[in-house]
């Protein structure tokens, strides 16, 4: 037990340990931030704390992602690992719209 | 003696009861809203006047609105000469007597075939940020360019809307009026667009019964009414205002409501063609409420024939769960709840005057 125990910790410290270099908020149907300039490598993390589900995407060359649809208080990462600019977008609400310019 | 000896006895008993008759009534008219606000349901409270719309839709820079500009939109949406066949025109699919829609399941275009989808009623598109079910077009002048191009719409085709322009530019009284609206602007495709787009921002509907309540007069709305406005935005409810959220009843969002019509081959799979991601497969734009007690049949496929129907619908939390959207799920509504969801709905509908058709130029 104390290894798989010794694992599961090690797991987690991973999972914590990959921190978001950057948070974005979706809060009253908005992002916010609105832009964001990161590096290539870093990881971003959309956090809904509105009342409505939300479905974080970008069709965007450089990075081309759909997290689904998450309720309040969830989250999910994305690592940006090309640069260029990613307009990201709610599928459910388009006037929901960010972008994210990935530097070099 | 013993009147003053049970003096605070009475006094606090007094106090009990009156803070009785308080506590369930505010308990009972305050309800944390699907955006998360705490609304109390009483006429004219404050946290109500976020369903209260700006006076005028709001209008491009360039392309404010003016009544020169309205009554020349007016009078092009009514115009057959617009179309490619000189046969139909905008009003075909959107009739003022028919809540600016048409009355039919799905539109039927010149020549009788029937179209895919219903005709969205134009109540109040101004106030929204996206035009048609499937939001391909981000502003009105884009839709009313569109429209004159479509097969579908207009019977045109892509040399058609020439033809049409060319029509109405032969035509002195649209000649003299353009140039009254848009001076110094050409008319073309354009324009057009843009005189149609100024007209269709006149349509509101800002006054129904359900406004008036929100601005403070209770005789209003009746007591089923008001017991329909709870249900509607009472998340634990219909949870309805989730997506015909304040001030227009939608939120501009895209949903799929898990109608039949998704389950057949071939789906109509609606936004998803504007942006390929998969919750977007069969989904469609949230309709305006306000007047939809004018524009049965419902729902994007016309599949629903009366409000009843659609709030049967939701109760069921979606027919074919395929791809549904996450605000739905099955309603817990007795028959007393539903009937004054409908009440409520027909609430939203603001009296209106004869609509007087436009006299077009010779």
């Amino acid at each position: 037990m104390r290894p798989l125990l010794a694992l599961l910790t090690l797991a987690v410290v991973s999972a914590s340990a990959q921190a978001a270099d950057f948070v974005v908020d979706q809060k009253g149907n908005q992002f916010a931030p609105r832009k964001l300039s990161v590096k290539v490598g870093d990881t971003v993390e959309f956090r809904n704390t509105d009342t409505t589900p939300h479905n974080v995407f970008s069709l965007s060359a450089p990075k081309t992602f759909d997290l689904g649809a998450f309720t309040k208080g969830q989250s999910k990462k994305v690592t940006f690992d090309k640069p260029g600019v990613v307009e990201v977008e709610c599928a459910i609400h388009p006037e929901m719209k960010m972008s994210v310019e990935v530097k070099d | 003696m013993t009147c003053r000896r049970n003096a605070p006895r009475f006094l606090a008993a007094t106090l009990a009861t009156s803070l009785a008759a308080l506590a369930p009534a505010f308990a009972s008219d305050a309800i944390v809203d699907a955006q998360g606000d705490t609304v109390v349901v009483a006429p004219g409270h404050a946290s109500l006047q976020k369903w209260l719309l700006p006076e005028t839709a709001p209008s491009p820079a360039d392309n404010v609105t003016t009544p020169e500009r309205v009554a020349l939109g007016k009078k092009l949406f009514f115009d057959p000469r617009l179309s490619g066949t000189g046969r139909s025109s905008c009003a075909t699919c959107h009739l003022p007597e028919r809540g600016w829609s048409d009355g039919y399941p799905k539109s039927i275009r010149f020549m009788g075939e029937v179209m895919t989808r219903a005709s969205p009623t134009l109540v109040n598109t101004g106030y929204n940020t996206i035009q048609q079910w499937d939001g391909r077009s981000p502003t009105l002048e884009h839709q009313a360019a569109n429209g004159m191009s479509a097969t579908g719409s207009m019977n045109g085709g892509s040399e058609k809307p020439v033809t049409g322009v060319a029509n109405i530019g032969r035509i002195k009284g649209y000649v003299d009026a353009f140039e009254r609206a848009y001076p110094g602007e050409p008319l073309n495709v354009a324009t057009l667009a843009k005189a149609i787009s100024a007209f269709e921002r006149s349509i509101v509907s800002r006054n129904s019964p359900f406004d008036r309540w929100v601005r403070g007069d209770a005789t209003a709305l009746t007591a089923e009414q008001v017991r329909g406005f709870r249900v509607f935005i009472d998340p634990a409810g219909g949870n309805c205002s989730v997506c015909h959220a304040p001030p227009n009843f939608t939120d501009n969002g895209f949903h799929n409501l898990g109608l039949m019509s998704f389950g057949e081959d071939n789906p109509d799979v609606g936004r998803f063609k504007q942006r390929p991601v998969a919750l977007l497969k069969g989904a469609f734009k949230t309709p305006t409420l306000r007047d939809v007690a004018l524009s049965a049949p419902y729902f994007h496929d016309g599949s629903a024939r009366n409000l009843r129907e659609v709030v049967d619908h939701y109760v069921t939390g979606g027919q074919v769960r395929s791809n549904l959207s996450p605000n739905m799920r099955p309603l817990a509504l007795g028959p007393e709840d539903r009937a004054a969801l409908v009440a409520f709905m027909e609430a939203l509908t603001t009296p209106t005057e004869v609509f007087v058709y436009p006299v077009l130029p010779p």
